[in-house]
């Protein structure tokens, strides 16, 4: 009695297996590492495998994780594509030397500030840093001028981070860019003792909504997002712009590249050009995703303030070190 | 848990009185060299986290120790895993002894009921209890708040072994204390607590693993210990040297558990020594104290039980009336059952040499190898997951993301499930049978498939269930291993619950605990059994 059902549990076992084990090794299929937004990415690339014939499977995971991976991984890696949420993570796969340059045509569709001057990848979207806060818990002129002031002991356990995150993560990268080591760690040291700590963007706006804390540094898109949703979470938070090429008003960039090692190279340099060609970059303008586009002579979305008047602070995407932001952070007790 | 039928008790000692004077001719059968080498390739399987770790660790050397664990972050997680662990242990080991006196040996009223509904919890994972919470009061995301859900969801863990030991406890005992001259309290102090002290170290023991391996829950409340610090750091440097020297620390706060409850559980027994039926239990009437007990109880189970399931049954309203996605939960449960049934079957084969060596080779060797996996197993699934992150990426490119090692992963850590019953399973088979059919020239293969197979079934079906439920709400190994494109109920949750969409969550969240719930079943009905109806 027992003889069929062990053997139906084995075999089910090994189809599973074997199922599961072949779909990762197509030979017509790109595999895209993707840290960026789901929802964002497939809508950006809607019409991609209709128009092209190209299948793409995703895995989906975090920035630092899958840039990590993909280092681990070298040549042997999968991957055909990498598209990352925030640039440190894709600049360091490039520093590990495992991308290949982009056709020069792709890069020209992308306005110069959004990539890096080895043009081995290209931005595709871009966020902005703010700080979100509670009308109702601080007025508008308490509002600090500038990013770093929420290291001053006069912020302590009012400010929200979300220190394991990679968009807080890329955010101490620019400060590490623009202000140097030293001001970093000092300005990390202050926010280790002020700081709240949440898992996620969206955990301190409702941290703030709730009036949990009366600040926290998030990017704008979270906001905009839950505006356009009638204010689920965040209906009684508002966003502050640090402007004046402040620290805090640093621009985000999601990078897209193409892995050395991908045996389908023609097909992974189509998908970053399509990620970055007007079709696709309107299709961003358009969605519920209110990410930034970066196609020459695309606007954003017209909910969001423009680019331009965002004033941000000149930073080389490219230039930006993960590596030296996790010491740092595990230095002072952040990580 | 199902019992394979007595083979009898005259039976047995025949049996090994038989086999002791067959020689050594026909041992080399129970214990042969491809059983022996299948157990220790077990053996080593669970002992590979904490090989890797070791060796890492030693790679890295004394320098970059001091660098990486010596420093303010390692010591604020220490801070906060261990007053966590020593308050819940406490929590618990009062909610837990308590609810077991009051219903085993107390006249409150419906103790069957009773019984049942505070095993319950069990069905719910602590990281959906710790959702409910957190979704109901945000403001829990303190020390407190941390005791509180995370108390409530491993109580049971104290209760069912303790309430089991209250059962197997002669009353004569405690009514000649009486009858002497003791109070009820001293009778409790002198001569029951000591003769549950086992019991209770064991669910102690488990409480406190339990604390250590939490993930779900405590990043839900935002109170950081060792699991979600290596959680954040993996995320950051994914197998970055931070992470696996806090995984390192982890492991060395488990092995000091194990130890401590050895030595603490001492070598001293309180077996009866008489023979024949213990009389009934004769309850301690509760008089007036009779409605406080029942409120006490009332308000535990509402806690633990109607507080998550209430939430839960609020969110999945919400969640079903603003559309929820029903394509996406019938492939996540999908994917669960068919991991689950795979972990399961797995498993299950590999508890079968270690669990048959333990009995029909007992020794050093054996028993050595069978401690090996509860070693393993011991370990938090975080630091198992990283470790074969790790492994697999180096020296197994080509199994790296793939269902193998989250399987392997699923064997370490619940290889002790299915090897405990497997063995009971090997202790009630005579093994005359096998002899027999030696003698009459069957091959090992062929004995194998036709009597030891359906000799061990029963044993075989209870672990391969008690593995199945575990891998269906397991989280955090699941997270780190599975494969590109995979969700699993548990992930599926998480995902939508990091994302505060709890509407969203609480879908994935009812299929766990409705199919959590037939083992919970069980498992009140196993020590249900004993003196007291």
């Amino acid at each position: 009695m027992t003889r069929p059902g062990r053997t139906t549990v084995v075999v089910s076992t090994l189809t599973l297996a074997a199922s599961l084990a072949a779909c990762s090794s197509d030979a017509d299929t790109l595999t895209v590492y993707s840290a960026q937004h789901e929802s964002l990415v497939r809508t950006m690339l809607e019409d991609f495998t209709e128009e092209t014939g190209i299948e793409l499977e995703f895995r989906d995971a975090n920035d630092s994780e899958l840039a990590n991976q993909i280092i681990e991984e070298g040549e042997a890696s999968p991957a055909d594509v990498f598209l990352t949420e925030n640039s440190p993570a894709i600049s360091a796969v490039d520093r590990a030397g495992l991308l290949a340059p982009l056709d020069q045509a792709t890069l020209d569709q992308v306005d110069a500030q959004f990539r890096p001057s080895s043009g081995n990848w290209v931005g595709f979207a871009a966020r902005s840093t703010t700080l979100i806060y509670n009308p109702a818990e601080i007025g508008e002129e308490e509002l600090p001028a500038s990013m770093l002031e929420l290291a001053d002991p006069a912020w302590e356990g009012r400010v929200g981070i979300a220190a394991g995150g990679a968009d807080f993560q890329a955010i101490v990268s620019a400060v590490l860019a623009l202000e140097g080591e030293e001001a970093t760690r000092e300005w990390l040291a202050g926010l280790e003792d002020n700081a709240e700590i949440y898992a996620s963007n969206t955990a301190i706006m409702k941290a703030v909504d709730e009036g949990e804390v009366p600040v926290g540094i998030t990017y704008h898109y979270y906001w905009f997002r839950d505006q356009a949703q009638d204010g689920l979470i965040g209906d009684d938070a508002a966003l502050h712009y640090f402007r004046n090429q402040d620290p805090g008003a640093f621009l985000s960039v999601s990078g897209a590249g193409v892995l050395a090692s991908s045996d389908q190279p023609e097909q992974a340099q189509q998908l970053v050009e399509y990620l970055t060609g007007r079709a696709a970059q309107e299709r961003l303008a358009g969605s519920r995703a209110l990410e930034y586009a970066v196609g020459s002579g695309v606007s954003s979305a017209e909910a969001l303030p423009p680019l331009a008047e965002l004033q941000a602070p000149d930073v080389d995407p490219g230039s930006l070190d993960a590596p030296q932001v996790t010491e740092l952070m595990q230095e002072v007790g952040l990580l | 848990m199902l019992r394979s039928p007595s083979p009898g008790a005259p039976v047995l000692p025949v049996v090994r009185g038989s086999g002791a004077s067959a020689g050594t001719a026909r041992r080399p059968l129970r214990r042969s060299p491809v059983t022996l080498a299948l157990a220790a390739c077990v053996a080593a399987l669970s002992l590979l986290p904490l090989a890797h770790i070791a060796g890492y660790t030693v790679e890295v050397g004394w320098s970059g120790v001091r660098e990486l664990v010596l420093r303010p972050r390692v010591g604020e997680l220490l801070w906060n895993t261990t007053r966590l662990a020593a308050g819940t242990v406490a929590v618990c080991g009062v909610l837990g002894v308590g609810a077991a006196w009051l219903v085993a040996r107390s006249s409150v009223p419906g103790r069957g009921l009773w019984h049942v509904l505070l095993v319950a919890p069990l069905a719910v994972p602590a990281f959906v209890n710790s959702f409910a919470w957190i979704s109901l009061l945000p403001g829990l995301d303190t020390y407190a708040g941390a005791l509180l859900v995370v108390s409530l969801s491993y109580f049971p863990f104290v209760y069912l072994p303790v309430v089991a030991a209250f059962r197997g406890l002669d009353p004569a005992l405690e009514e000649t204390a009486r009858g002497l001259g003791l109070s009820g309290w001293a009778v409790f102090r002198r001569v029951q607590l000591p003769q549950l002290r086992v019991a209770l170290l064991g669910g102690s023991l488990l409480v406190a693993l339990h604390v250590l391996a939490e993930f779900g829950a405590l990043q839900m409340l935002r109170y950081p210990t060792f699991t979600t610090a290596i959680y954040d750091q993996y995320r950051a440097t994914f197998n970055g040297p931070a992470a696996t020297m806090l995984a390192g620390v982890l492991i060395l706060l488990c092995l000091l558990l194990l130890l401590a409850e050895v030595r603490l559980r001492g070598h001293r027994g309180y077996a009866g020594s008489g023979r024949g039926a213990a009389r009934p239990v004769r309850p301690v009437p509760l008089r007036a104290l009779t409605t406080p007990a029942l409120l006490a109880l009332a308000g535990l189970v509402g806690l633990a039980l109607l507080v998550p399931l209430g939430a839960l049954a609020y969110w999945l309203a919400e969640g079903t009336s603003a559309g929820a996605d029903w394509a996406g939960l019938a492939v996540a449960t999908g994917t669960t059952l068919a991991l689950a049934a795979a972990a399961a079957a797995v498993t299950t084969a590999m508890a079968l040499p270690t669990g048959w060596l333990a009995v029909r080779a007992r020794g050093r060797t054996a028993t050595l190898l069978e401690r090996a996996t509860y070693l393993g197993s011991s370990l938090p699934g975080i630091v198992v997951a990283l470790a074969l992150v790790t492994l697999s990426i180096r020296a197994t490119p080509w199994l790296y993301q793939t269902v193998p090692v989250l399987l392997a992963a699923y064997a370490i850590l619940f290889l002790p499930r299915a090897i405990v019953p497997v063995r009971a399973a090997v202790e009630q088979s005579p093994p005359l049978y096998d002899d027999v059919a030696a003698s009459l020239g069957s091959s090992g293969l062929d004995r194998l498939r036709r009597i030891t197979l359906p000799l061990l079934a029963p044993g075989l079906g209870a672990g391969a269930a008690l593995v199945f439920l575990a891998v269906v709400t397991e989280l955090t190994a699941t997270l780190l291993l599975a494969p590109t494109g995979t969700a699993t109920l548990a992930t599926a949750f998480w995902s939508a619950s990091s994302a505060l969409s709890y509407g969203g969550a609480a879908p994935y969240a009812a299929v766990m605990v409705l199919l959590s719930a037939p083992a919970t079943v069980l498992l009140s009905r196993d020590t249900r059994r004993g003196p007291t109806p």
